[in-house]
């Protein structure tokens, strides 16, 4: 009854609202660890990225000659790595977004069975990359491979490869499994935008005699730019940061040919030990992905004015 | 979002919109069909063929039957990947780990979501846009100093290695999903309860956390792909095999396997059949919180 009162009179429910021990039992838990094993470890970074370091001992502090060494005067492929990912996210933004986007809208404007082929393109989205690593590893396999025994059974013997252990086949025998990989995911989101436009759109358009690619063209793709936007800075972002897929199938050999930043960063760190150096090439990928989101987002920006 | 509500009448509308359109022309429907089912191949045909040789001898893989059913269904196979390759032991560290992770994370979100969102105080827009931004670190840029904090903790090479940086990357993520979802809960149903003399604590437990279910299960299932498929870090801060999770101990497994491709692939379908049961009970709400978690980022 007391309660009841002093709520009723107001102010109550806020403090009740405000209980400041409440919240901090609340929020700091999961502030506290946030603090300690995110927002930490990137000062941590860039402040090892500034240091000549092995690991042992203390490092010497050598100011911005990583980031020297890493884009100027760079001798251990970096550069070519960063070429590499420029190709992937390439790859994936003119034929993995276009195959998603043709997908998602036939599958939108009514297919036969549109949940079935939804859910099942979805599936290799799923799947852990280590898996699809190892199966696609199988697949290349020059021996014994599904994708050389298929080229032998139809007569191609000449064009049967070592598709990873060619410098020159390896890049994209690489980058044909994560364009694979994640069609669907961009399919689902595609899909679910070009679901979320009304059905009169699409009626009177119909009335007024456009066809089916018409109507993709001019009403499906400027509705759902949005969503666009977002596939293309995921796309790309993804490229820019992909590495387990690599890591499986060459760990960025033959010859650093399919090295990207993120395995030689690995690589650098923990193979050779160079802490401060891979620090300035993790430094670096975050930075490029930052910047390529807010570039994203202006060129999206202009179109729509 | 008109988008989230759409999305709630996808089923509905998948079974009127095969009804209603391409009935104009039917070549063009045939052709359409016929794409999209070699589509599908595309998409599962490696996966079946892992299957498949996931069941066979090499000499079958190798030469003698490369594309058809086993001619002899090799179980042994299995037996195999689970025990000498290790298989099982990998399997239950991943469940384990990825459990408690999904019941930590879920803990703090739900706590934390609670407080940013439903309580009052200044800096609850600070501290939710700090969560949020973490959505923008790669894991790539905490790896070698949480090797090192790890390290210096004595953490390397136990569960909890793994464990708690996979709760905290789950964070961003699912704080983001449960703002939408709280901020739509009347207020008048905290007033009722401080009405009714409950306690601030109660009123979460007994009133919040069971709205948030919805919320709840889209962290679940990301947090869940996240453990379960998570190579980085597994392969960085765990030597010992008694705790390699599946990632990491798939990759040791084909290591030692190299020309003995049946257990391999017995491996790779045992680690892989978890999600795809997941996936096929749940398929609807797997895509829904793949959309809801693009469209809120």
């Amino acid at each position: 009854m007391n309660a009841a009162i002093k709520c009723g009179l107001g102010g109550n429910v806020d403090r009740f609202l405000g209980d400041r021990k409440a919240i901090c039992i609340f929020v700091l838990p999961a502030l506290l660890l946030f603090s300690i094993l995110i927002i930490l470890p990137i000062f941590f970074s860039l402040f090892y990225s500034t240091l000549d370091w092995n690991g042992v001992g203390d490092g010497i502090f050598i100011g911005l000659k990583n980031f020297e060494r890493l884009i100027i005067s760079n001798t251990d492929g970096f550069t070519k790595s960063i070429k590499n990912s420029f190709v992937l996210a390439g790859l994936s933004i003119f034929i993995q977004l276009p195959i998603a986007l043709t997908i998602a809208l036939t599958l939108a404007r009514g297919v036969k069975g549109a949940r079935f082929f939804r859910t099942v393109y979805f599936v290799p989205v799923i799947i852990s990359t280590v898996v699809i690593g190892q199966l696609w590893m199988k697949v290349y396999h020059p021996d014994y491979g599904l994708l050389n025994i298929l080229l032998r059974s139809i007569g191609l013997d000449s064009l049967t490869n070592q598709w990873l252990g060619n410098a020159k086949t390896a890049l994209l025998a690489v980058f044909i499994p994560i364009v694979w990989q994640y069609v669907g995911y961009h399919m689902l989101l595609m899909y679910a935008a070009a679901k979320s436009v009304p059905d009169e759109i699409y009626e009177s358009a119909r009335i007024d005699g456009a066809n089916e690619i018409t109507i993709a063209l001019k009403i499906s793709i400027p509705l759902i730019k949005p969503m666009l936007r977002v596939c293309v800075i995921f796309a790309t972002i993804g490229a820019f940061k992909s590495f387990d897929l690599i890591y499986v199938l060459t760990n960025g050999g033959p010859m650093h040919a399919t090295d990207m930043p993120t395995t030689l960063m690995y690589n650098t760190i923990f193979v050779q030990g160079l802490f401060g150096y891979g620090s300035a090439m993790a430094i670096f990928v975050i930075v490029e992905c930052f910047t390529f989101t807010l570039v994203i987002q202006k060129i999206f920006g202009k179109v729509n004015v | 979002m008109s988008l989230q509500k759409e999305l709630l009448n996808i089923e509905r509308s998948d079974v009127k919109e095969s009804l209603v359109s391409f009935k104009n022309f039917s070549i063009g429907k045939t052709v359409i069909m016929v794409l999209l089912y070699i589509y599908t191949i595309i998409q599962l045909y490696p996966l079946i063929w892992l299957l498949l040789f996931s069941l066979k001898d090499n000499n079958e893989i190798f030469g003698g039957n490369v594309l058809g059913l086993p001619h002899n269904w090799l179980w042994s196979n299995y037996s195999t990947a689970l025990t000498s390759g290790k298989v099982g032991i990998y399997f239950l560290n991943s469940l384990l780990i990825t459990s408690v992770t999904i019941v930590f994370s879920s803990i703090l979100i739900s706590m934390a979501a609670f407080a940013i969102i439903r309580m009052k105080w200044k800096l609850s827009k600070v501290v939710l846009n700090v969560f949020l931004l973490g959505m923008m670190v790669p894991l790539h840029a905490t790896l070698l100093p949480l090797f090192i904090v790890l390290q210096k903790m004595n953490l390397l090479d136990t569960r909890l290695a793994l464990i708690l940086p996979y709760t905290v990357f789950a964070i961003p993520m699912g704080i983001l999903v449960s703002t939408g979802l709280l901020q739509s809960i009347p207020r008048e149903l905290e007033e009722a309860a401080c009405l009714d003399g409950c306690s601030i604590y109660k009123v979460f437990y007994y009133i919040i956390l069971p709205l948030m279910r919805p919320a709840l299960s889209t962290i679940a299932i990301f947090t869940y792909l996240h453990s379960w498929n998570e190579l980085m870090f597994a392969n960085t801060f765990i030597n010992s095999d008694e705790i390699k999770t599946l990632t990491v101990g798939i990759m040791s497994l084909a290591g030692e396997f190299t020309t003995n491709w049946g257990p391999i692939g017995a491996g790779l379908v045992i680690a892989t059949l978890p999600t795809l049961l997941v996936y096929f009970i749940l398929s609807d709400q797997v895509q829904k919180s793949f959309i809801s978690g693009a469209v809120k980022g």
